[in-house]
């Protein structure tokens, strides 16, 4: 069969898979007062639609920014317009200011999943196409099993078409940036990435190594001749698109202040919610938040986060390659995710992207990572009843991704790249570190199918109602910190030879 | 894909389990009131005496299929009360809570695992000719994916909601029983099939010929007419004990109680009319049109009189016998001609020259067919009948893989008006079009290096189904006569389908009669 029957093929699949899961419930169906993401994006529709530019990050009579204010950056906030223009036509009540809170109707999540649906046809799944062919190794039916198993990934699919949300817009654009990286056009590449920044703040995981990768670019090209040309040629570009974005807020300082302390939360605190990061896990054992006070729990966590991120910048600075761009990006998206200040879980996606741009060269440790971010956010996808849908996907992914990339036969040291390893641990005793990773993964796995049967199956403790949302995250929390170990290492490893890559194909 | 060695069997588990977390997916869509047909039955047979399985009619869908089917209801409705005990009271008419959604659509998934079972076993009576080291150019594997991923099984069951895959199931297994010569397990599986679900009588005929001619004659002669001195009494007696024992099974307790022509009334409502509530794409459908266009131009050219015409209404309802206007109208007699004329043909065809138990699949899917065109008040998903079978043709032979394209294609188009509501419109169309591309390319690719499988005009009429496609589910909805008229689309589609459907009907019988010149030559 010929590569575009095929890839058409995958795409359908991965289409219909997204649409199948959009048939299920989203996040706070038929929960008055709140609702939930769903309601928070209808009402961005409705506050776009009906309230000029100046009102959408204020407070007003018309605005209250306690329902659901709108605290993603402008990109957002257009697309919500657009958004809102099709439903005027379509149905007025849809978008009406004020009376149409809590408006829910078949049609209308018709609408909404429609939309999603859109914006990930025209934005998220053509960069994993040209990711996939162009910038992934191997022969072209090895390209559509990473590209299956790419759009497969069930973590994006359950948030956006499931809670409902639009990450594969910003995931999708910084895909793009990556493409465009990774083919040379370093301009359109921060163009790119710039804009998903002004989708969702939440991109500033990524926003490290793109600056590092670009200046060390630069500085490698000479700083003095083409390089300075690169740097200002970038410069520009960034500088431009973030202005063209911001265009109706910069007129006055106090609009663009306005936006920026409403995209930048800091009083809500260290952490919400059951999280798989650092800080929810220590609380476990210290309470954070009474014993820190607000202000040092900000620098602690920028202090921890600059620490962790700073490895991996400093290796890609020297070392600007495109392989090493990759790790760095999960390296640093890692870092943001267990350090940071006010993280939510599905935040995990920012990290899970890049993972999958690796699911062709680390096949076993992408796969674990990925299914691991998954299972992470099983509680909300619980609260969302999309548990048959969790379960549906989770499954498939794994098994396809197993079994396309014989992830389990290919798991031989040199394959999992744990030459560093033996360098950091030379006083133990020679270890079949290839068989204790793919026992861990086999471990590991079970207990993720066990810890779901149980939070579905029983009961909590009387005592400890969130005896089983705790004991997720932290388990989740252990596998990502893990990962990022790894991912560090294999980022300070030699990178992987032409040769030997040949030769797995 | 990953291209494991040629041999291993290693991707048909994937295949299988993927397909099954596919079908999952749709637990939540939309499903018609064949899913509250299935939860009453469950409900009777949990909760009623054998007695009143028969007569129960509390709810309009009462039970009208054979008693085996009955006893399989029965046996789910054990499990179906760890879901939800509500579901299995009869008076509770139109319960849908959510464990009863997720029982009934997990039932059909996990009953389809027969399905993968028979899969299974036709994949492994394939005959490769060259045994290609690519994976995706093995007929076995497209065949699989042909049958695992029929677009009509799973629009059917897992949105639409019926149990057709695990029928089908004994249907292939009985079938890949025959090809592999174990003649007397195909015979059991194929009685167990017709009394869960009679319709399969529609291939009866093929099976009662092949297996009266070719296994309970031994021998041939030298020209492959019947040896009548080779005649095995031995063997009919094997045959009828078993087809009498899984009667006697199903229907005896029955007629012990002297209920059998209750069942049978349950079983054969000829009170229906010649046409289901869609028409299905058969010769019916064409005769329906012509009426209408004939009464039509008769009004226009002043020939006719309106008011002299009787009310034809033939999409009016689901349960009601219609009338022509000007062309004769059917009896369900004249039907049963038809049908039989129809199949004669290929019956004889393998009685005066057995070609083995390809001859007979051939003969199958040509019975299948003929009462899909000719029957009377045929639903439009009997097509899969052909479809499925004439997959197994399509991947060892050129000629009806170009057939199996022109009716799997129409055949499955006709399904679409099954899912009408507008959430599930995108499910029909990917699925359609996964499908579809992917039998167009992988049988191409598996016979490439002798030109295109389709002829041209084939290639425009079925180019034409994308036009009617969008005519109908997008252009049309948005035009006023959506109020007035809103059965067009519905005809239009079924008329343009059944025209794909008669002509690779007749391919079909082309093919078999060639195949006769052919051997009289030789």
């Amino acid at each position: 069969m010929e590569t575009w029957s095929l890839v058409s093929i995958c795409v359908l699949l991965c289409v219909t898979v997204r649409w199948g899961v959009s048939l299920n419930s989203y996040s706070g169906a038929g929960k008055p007062p709140m609702f939930g993401d769903y309601e928070a994006q209808r009402h961005w529709q409705e506050v776009t639609y009906n309230l000029p530019v100046q009102e959408w990050y204020f407070n007003t009579t018309d605005n209250d920014l306690n329902y659901w204010g709108l605290d993603y950056p402008p990109l957002t906030a257009y697309h919500s317009l657009l958004c809102a223009h099709i439903a005027k036509l379509i149905n007025p009540e849809w978008v009406e200011l004020h009376k149409s809170r809590g408006y829910e109707s078949s049609a209308h999540k018709l609408f909404m999943r429609a939309t999603v649906l859109v914006a990930d046809l025209l934005i998220y799944i053509p960069a994993a196409v040209l990711y996939c062919f162009y910038l992934s190794d191997g022969s072209s039916k090895k390209k559509v099993c990473t590209l299956l198993c790419f759009l497969l990934y069930p973590g994006l699919i359950l948030i956006d078409y499931g809670h409902f949300q639009y990450n594969g817009v910003s995931l999708g654009l910084a895909l793009w940036g990556v493409l465009a990286l990774g083919l040379g056009w370093d301009a359109l590449g921060s163009m790119a990435f710039s804009l998903a920044l002004n989708y969702k703040q939440m991109e500033l995981y990524h926003a490290l190594p793109f600056f590092c990768y670009l200046l060390g670019k630069s500085v490698k090209q000479g700083l003095m001749g083409r390089g300075l040309f690169l740097l200002v040629k970038i410069a520009v570009t960034v500088v431009v698109t973030f202005a063209l974005c911001w265009l109706p807020f910069l007129s006055d300082p106090s609009q663009a202040l306005q936006v920026v302390r409403r995209i930048f939360p800091v009083a809500r605190g260290l952490f919400e919610d059951k999280v798989a990061n650092t800080w929810c896990s220590l609380n476990v054992l210290i309470k954070i938040r009474s014993v820190l006070s607000a202000d040092s729990q900000l620098y602690l966590s920028f202090a921890c986060t600059l620490l962790a991120v700073l490895p991996s910048s400093i290796r890609l600075l020297t070392k600007p390659t495109f392989w090493q761009f990759k790790l760095a990006l999960v390296n640093s998206s890692l870092a943001f995710f267990l350090f940071s200040y006010q993280v939510h879980e599905k935040s995990i996606l920012l990290a899970s992207l890049p993972v999958c741009l690796l699911l062709n060269d680390l096949p076993l440790m992408a796969i674990w990572f990925l299914q691991a971010s998954t299972f992470s956010m099983m509680p909300l996808f619980l609260k969302d009843g999309l548990l048959v849908p969790y379960v549906v996907t989770s499954l498939a992914f794994l098994l396809l991704s197993t079994y396309l990339f014989s992830a389990l036969e290919h798991s031989s040291e040199d394959e999992l790249r744990l030459g560093g390893y033996r360098k950091l641990f030379f006083c133990l005793p020679s270890l079949d570190l290839a068989c204790i990773v793919r026992w861990k993964f086999y471990i590991s796995i079970v207990a993720m199918a066990a810890l779901t049967f149980t939070t579905v199956a029983m009961a909590p403790p009387p005592r400890l109602p969130d005896f089983f949302p705790v004991l997720v995250s932290v388990f989740a929390f252990l596998h990502f910190l893990g990962t990022l170990i790894y991912f560090n290492i294999v980022q300070f490893s030699s990178p992987p030879s032409r040769k030997s890559q040949k030769k797995n194909n | 894909m990953a291209a494991p060695v040629a041999d291993s069997w290693s991707w048909f588990p994937v295949l299988a389990f993927a397909v099954s977390l596919f079908k999952c997916l749709f637990i939540n869509a939309y499903h018609s009131t064949d899913f509250e047909v299935h939860r009453n039955w469950l409900a009777i047979t949990h909760s009623l005496p054998l007695s009143r399985w028969y007569y129960e009619n509390s709810s309009e869908w009462t039970l009208d299929y054979p008693p085996l089917f009955a006893w399989f209801e029965f046996g789910l409705s054990h499990v179906a009360r760890r879901f939800d005990p509500d579901m299995l009271d009869v008076q509770r008419l139109q319960h849908r809570s959510p464990p009863t959604v997720l029982f009934q659509r997990l039932s059909v998934v996990c009953s389809d695992l027969l399905l993968v079972f028979a899969t299974r076993e036709c994949c492994r009576c394939v005959r490769e000719q060259k045994p290609s080291r690519d994976l995706l150019k093995r007929p076995s594997f497209i065949l699989a994916v042909l049958l695992l991923w029929n677009f009509g099984l799973l629009v059917v069951d897992h949105v639409h909601f019926q149990y057709n895959g695990f029928l089908f199931g004994v249907l292939l297994l009985s079938v890949a029983k025959h090809l592999q010569s174990r003649h007397l397990q195909g015979a059991l599986l194929f009685a167990v099939l017709l009394n869960l679900k009679h319709i399969y009588l529609y291939v009866a005929p093929a099976y009662g010929i092949y297996l009266l001619r070719s296994f309970c004659f031994t021998q041939d002669n030298t020209d492959s007419s019947v040896r009548w001195s080779s005649f095995s009494p031995a063997r009919l007696a094997a045959l009828g004990v078993i087809v009498t024992s899984v009667c006697v099974v199903s229907f005896g307790p029955f007629v012990l109680l002297g209920q059998l022509p209750q069942v049978l009334s349950r079983l054969f409502p000829f009170k229906r009319g010649l046409c289901h509530a869609y028409w299905a794409p058969n010769a019916w459908a064409l005769y329906n049109v012509l009426d209408k266009t004939l009464v039509t131009l008769g009004v226009r050219l002043k020939l006719l009189q309106e008011a002299e015409l009787p009310k034809a209404s033939m999409t009016g309802g689901l349960v009601q016998e219609s009338q022509h206007a000007l062309l004769p109208s059917i009896s369900p007699s004249v039907t049963l001609v038809c049908t039989l004329l129809s199949v004669l043909p290929a019956a004889l065809s393998i009685w005066l020259r057995p070609r083995g138990a390809r001859g007979f699949l051939r003969c199958l899917v040509l019975c299948a067919l003929g009462s899909f065109l000719f029957g009377w008040h045929v639903h439009e998903k009997a097509v899969l009948m052909a479809v499925l079978p004439l997959s197994i043709l399509a991947v060892e032979s050129r000629e009806d893989a170009g057939i199996f394209l022109v009716l799997a294609t129409t055949g499955h188009y006709s399904l679409f008006p099954l899912l009408f509501t507008p959430a599930e419109l995108p499910i029909k169309i990917l699925l359609m079009l996964m499908f579809t591309l992917y039998s167009f390319t992988a049988l191409t690719s598996l016979f490439s290096g002798h030109g295109s499988l389709l002829h041209p005009l084939e290639v425009v009429y079925l180019l034409g189904l994308v036009v009617v496609a969008i005519a109908c589910e997008i252009v049309y909805p948005l035009t006023p006569w959506q109020q007035t008229l809103p059965f067009l689309p519905l005809l239009a589609t079924s008329v343009y389908c059944a025209l794909g459907v008669c002509y690779s009907f007749v391919r079909l019988y082309v093919i078999l009669l060639r195949q006769e010149v052919k051997s009289k030559q030789l």
